[in-house]
């Protein structure tokens, strides 16, 4: 069914506490397509997606068993860096966080980090990733200004392309349009449909018509468990699970 | 009907305390400077006492003020490089480890509480130990001791507010935890961290019980950290018990000093950490 699995779950729990959060989670996700995490709030969705770049280890109490496996790597029980996995992936997240840092730092911060400092190599490259969120237009000539100075829609385009200079493999969005505006979110959309060619991009939402809009693969979740997972077309046609009908007549909304 | 009446009740509860809090500072203020003034002059602020100095005689307290500057610029810079680094490791390393981190905070809030002759009778029995006499760098290592929780705990009141997206944003683009601390983190809240550091300074320059016995008391300005130090608290206290009026007087002028002295601190470097704030965040 899936031509080129990039990112495999298998058997994954995870507890916080005594709290069961998510329950035997096994699901695969396509290599350069956008897959959309959709599920009402609270269903586990975030912290899914926040185990695939292990963001899960900074959270108290956490107890995670079963394997996620990237590139026939188990990144949940390997010897590599946690740093080297991270930089395969960028993350979105709900509201941007810009670098304390003018708006070129924030950009050529993963890249001077990994140990480029060139300057005309730099320049080059916030230019190119800036270009690519469609945001060089409008801050090309404050580039040394404070990144908090920008609009929220200007900052979630500027920390998209912070983390695409990395030049990650996998994009991970945890509901990246929903502190945004309707034009900064059509923005981001259109810019994931490009992307999508050569990123496999992971997108957690609980907005359906955002999900019927741009999803290639769908995993809905509800209440820590996968119920259904495919192709979108399929999923939102012709959808085999009860829940799964009666959530997509908004019965959970 | 009754809520317009609690409002306005705790609005003027809430005017009141500021007014008392206000009046209280204005009044210790006010009797500092009338009593004080009178008595500065130049020669207080360029000399060191003569002989018979404390009778009243000629003199100032220049020793004073360039050991208690020696002292508390040496303990507030130790107790930040200590300082600000522990209060790094508690938010980015140890963010995951509540109760260890909860621990923690509870054990420096006890010390925080301890007095600070505590601290000055124990930074005498560690000179007695390492075989140090009392001078400068006794009383700078005892008064970095002394700052040193109110510095942790003021940085990690900070810093705990530093939201937990801005270090999962930076650990995502690949920057280990050490780069993530102090290129992210305590740039995002540098402003509150020069807060915290001028909070600790105020400390270190105000005490006056940690420094009795290890930075002892001259009349001559230190030339090396062997030496002892004289600082302000300590002249004021010195002067204020003496019987002689004059002497008395002095005393207040010094603690205008002290006071002058604090603020200029603050003021330039607010004014530091807000120019280079405005180019960042």
């Amino acid at each position: 069914m899936i031509e080129n699995t990039k990112i495999k779950v298998d058997k994954l729990n995870l507890y916080i506490g005594k709290q069961h959060i998510l329950k035997d989670i096994n699901i695969e996700i396509p290599e350069n397509k956008l897959t959309v995490i959709l599920g009402p709030s609270g269903c586990g969705k975030t912290t899914l997606l926040k185990c695939m770049n292990r963001l899960t280890d900074l959270y108290h109490d956490v107890k995670i068993d079963g394997s996620i496996i990237i590139d026939n790597e188990d990144i949940l029980h390997t010897k590599t860096d946690v740093t080297e996995i991270r930089k395969k992936m960028g993350l979105l997240s709900q509201r941007p966080f810009p670098l304390p840092m003018n708006i070129y730092n924030n950009v050529a911060y993963g890249l001077k980090i990994s140990g480029r400092r060139n300057k005309k190599a730099l320049d080059a490259r916030v230019e190119n990733y800036l270009k690519q969120v469609n945001l060089w237009d409008e801050v090309h000539d404050r580039l040394r200004e404070p990144a908090s100075k920008l609009s929220i829609g200007q900052q979630q385009r500027l920390c998209l392309a912070r983390g695409l200079a990395v030049d990650p493999e996998i994009i991970l969005a945890d509901e990246p349009t929903s502190a945004l505006d309707p034009i900064s979110s059509e923005t981001i959309e259109r810019k994931f449909e490009e992307l999508k060619q050569q990123y496999t991009i992971v997108m957690v939402t609980h907005i359906l018509r955002q999900a019927r809009r741009i999803a290639d693969y769908v995993v809905f979740m509800y209440m820590g468990e996968v119920i259904e997972q495919g192709p979108a077309k399929e999923f939102f046609e012709n959808p085999k699970m009860d829940r799964t009908k009666a959530y997509l007549q908004g019965a959970f909304n | 009907m009754i809520k317009k009446i609690e409002e306005i009740f705790f609005r003027s509860l809430m005017l009141i305390s500021n007014m008392l809090i206000l009046f209280v500072l204005a009044l210790i203020l006010f009797s500092i400077f009338k009593k004080g003034l009178s008595a500065l002059n130049w020669e207080m602020l360029t000399q060191r006492p003569h002989g018979g100095y404390y009778y009243g005689k000629e003199g100032g307290v220049l020793n004073a003020i360039v050991g208690s500057l020696y002292l508390s610029i040496g303990a507030t810079f130790l107790a930040t490089i200590i300082g600000v680094p522990v209060a790094l490791f508690m938010n980015v390393y140890l963010v995951k480890q509540r109760k260890i981190l909860n621990f923690i905070r509870f054990l420096l809030d006890l010390i925080w509480g301890v007095p600070s002759i505590v601290y000055g009778a124990f930074g005498f029995t560690l000179m007695v130990f390492l075989g140090i006499k009392t001078s400068l760098l006794a009383g700078i290592i005892t008064v970095t001791l002394f700052i040193l929780p109110i510095m942790i705990r003021a940085c990690d009141e900070i810093l705990k507010t530093s939201p937990l997206g801005l270090l999962e944003a930076s650990l995502s683009l690949g920057s280990t935890k050490t780069e993530t601390s102090f290129r992210v983190v305590l740039m995002q809240s540098f402003s509150g961290i020069v807060t915290a550091i001028l909070l600790s300074f105020g400390r270190a320059i105000g005490d006056a019980a940690s420094v009795l016995f290890t930075a002892g008391y001259t009349d001559s300005i230190p030339t090396s950290l062997n030496e002892p130090a004289a600082t302000l608290p300590l002249s004021i206290f010195f002067q204020l018990s003496s019987p002689v009026p004059e002497v008395q007087n002095r005393a207040y002028a010094s603690a205008v000093i002290l006071i002058v002295i604090i603020l200029i601190i603050s003021l330039l470097s607010r004014a530091l950490s807000k120019k280079y704030h405005k180019n960042r965040i």
